[in-house]
């Protein structure tokens, strides 16, 4: 089963196509990355799958919810975190999780019965009280992330999860990951390390507005004769002709 | 007597036990480093380690509680207007005027100094000829490699000695990471000192000295090969593709130090009494299949990852 499927996806602002004719298909608990170079159009894309932003032109559906009628079924059935925003820095731990489960609608007792399970599995229970501003940046993404997955969506966005954390904690942070999709969540990540789009199943590469490659990171390195993916991604992203 | 100049290299910052704290949290828990005239100096570490805070110091818009830092003998908190005037900086956020166009930011930039672009236009040349086509373009409005470029321009105009450029590559993807870095050593062979902050560990190499700093303090200072070599574990590779389980397996296993996932393989940083048959034997009789083990050399990201695991 696909939970996304896009066909010919195009965005454009006046005369610059910023994402230009895009499709691609993601299988249900698969881990997919989604990369490029700054400028390239993931944003725009993300945007778009995530129901916030409209294509000017193409189809699809995310979560089996078509992106231009229901966006708003869309919003329900993801989840999202990027590193730029994720949690609110002034409420406690406790009550991020209230928050934003409240926000997916889930009632006061699943609430409570999973907050106490995910502080347990995250060994985060004395840190239940503690105001978000003061945990670690590395927590602060591990908190997120388990946010982001709280309401058990089929899918979760990740836009640039891991920048700036720390070596060990970027890779707990991947370990959490997998355990995810092997769960059956699906996972769509962006990342500018270039180690982490090895931990991908498939890998998405975006060169000015269109996905010039799609394979498992294996065969992507096999057809650019690379020894790794940031070989890949120099070779792929070279050929760039918009200046950002 | 005097000391030859050939062979000791002068000082160009010179920084002295610093500490600064806020509050309970503390920032930095007193730093030492001295950086040499055009060289290129890393500050490695993560986001919230003291990085910041250190550049603030340097760039004389914070005060350290102790400690001293001067620059080519100025001292930065009682001279501070004259470090002003020696200093690029470049600060981790966006500073630049987002309502200026491209061409007034650097003309503002030039006239706050006492100079004027044409002036010490050769230092900015190469790079502003790379944003020349957007100049009456408005800053905010600039994608985020070109905001990098002109905020380095700006940090150069009036030909500083020093400059201080804070995380300048954190969210950039790795190709213009690259060109930013060819950029740096561009400058450095015009003679200027850069101290240069990231929390990517593969930009160490591209230093010529680096500081690592994990909470508030410098866990080592060295060239990227010295800190290389001071790594006093064995390391291996350990390549069988992404079997559940598998790391917990090896983490379990009673000579292993640590175990993380490097890309497609993981690297296992063994204890003394480690045999590699004997390991071999414990995975195969896990059950794991085509393990494929080979000694390596470690990276300055398996350094940083031994001295903080046992935070």
């Amino acid at each position: 089963m696909n939970v996304i499927e896009v066909s010919e996806l195009t965005k454009k602002f006046g005369s610059f196509t910023a994402v230009d004719h895009i499709s691609f298909d993601v299988k249900e608990g698969e881990i997919f990355g989604f990369l490029g170079a700054n400028g390239a159009g993931k944003t725009t894309a993300i945007q778009m799958l995530c129901g916030i932003s409209n294509p000017t032109s193409g189809k699809g559906t995310v979560a089996g919810y078509d992106i231009f009628k229901e966006n708003e079924q869309i919003k329900h059935n993801i989840g999202y975190m990027s590193q730029k925003f994720s949690l609110y820095e002034d409420l406690k731990v406790w009550e991020n999780i209230r928050l934003f489960a409240g926000i997916y609608g889930m009632n006061d007792k699943e609430i409570k019965e999973n907050t106490r399970r995910l502080l347990k599995q995250l060994d985060f229970e004395s840190e239940r009280d503690t105001m978000v501003a003061s945990l670690p940046l590395g927590w602060k993404q591990k908190l997120a992330f388990s946010i982001a997955i709280f309401h058990t969506p089929k899918i979760v966005f990740l836009d640039e999860p891991t920048g700036g954390v720390d070596p060990a904690a970027r890779r707990q942070f991947w370990e959490m990951i997998l355990d995810a999709a092997y769960k059956g969540i699906t996972v769509f990540v962006t990342t500018h390390y270039m180690d982490e789009a090895e931990y991908c199943d498939r890998v998405s590469i975006m060169v000015d507005g269109r996905i010039d490659a799609l394979d498992t990171p294996h065969n992507l390195k096999q057809q650019s004769q690379a020894q790794n993916m940031d070989e890949v991604f120099r070779k792929l992203a070279r050929k760039a002709k918009r200046i950002n | 007597m005097g000391k030859s100049v050939l062979t000791s290299p002068a000082i160009m910052i010179d920084v002295r036990d610093l500490h600064k704290s806020y509050g309970h949290t503390v920032a930095l828990a007193g730093v030492s480093c001295s950086v040499n005239d055009a060289e290129i100096f890393g500050i490695i570490g993560p986001d919230g380690a003291g990085k910041t805070s250190l550049f603030r110091i340097l760039a004389s818009l914070l005060l350290p509680e102790s400690g001293s830092a001067l620059m080519n003998g100025v001292d930065v908190v009682k001279d501070y207007e004259k470090i002003r005037r020696m200093i690029g900086y470049m600060p981790g956020k966006f500073s630049l005027y987002q309502d200026l166009t491209v061409e007034e930011n650097l003309y503002l930039f030039a006239t706050v100094f006492n100079t004027t672009i044409e002036e010490n236009y050769h230092l900015v040349k190469d790079i502003y000829q790379q944003i020349e086509p957007f100049k009456t373009r408005r800053a905010g409005r600039l994608s985020g490699g070109m905001k990098q470029k002109l905020a380095l321009c700006c940090a150069l105009i009036h030909k500083p000695e020093v400059l201080l450029l804070d995380e300048p590559t954190t969210g950039v993807d790795p190709v213009s990471r690259k060109e930013f870095w060819d950029m740096l050593r561009q400058l450095k062979k015009q003679g200027i000192s850069i101290l240069v902050s990231t929390a990517y560990m593969d930009e160490a190499s591209l230093c010529d000295r680096i500081a690592l700093i994990q909470k508030g303090r410098f866990l080592g200072i060295d060239t990227p090969q010295g800190i290389i070599s001071s790594y006093r574990r064995s390391l291996w590779s350990l390549h069988a593709g992404n079997v559940r389980g598998l790391l917990k397996s090896i983490r379990s296993y009673p000579h292993v130090r640590s175990c993380f996932a490097f890309g497609e393989s993981h690297h296992v940083a063994v204890e003394e009494g480690f045999s590699e048959r004997d390991f071999q034997q414990y995975l195969s009789s896990k059950g794991y299949g085509q393990i494929h083990l080979e000694p390596i050399s470690p990276t300055v990201e398996d350094f940083f990852l031994d001295m903080t695991i046992d935070n």
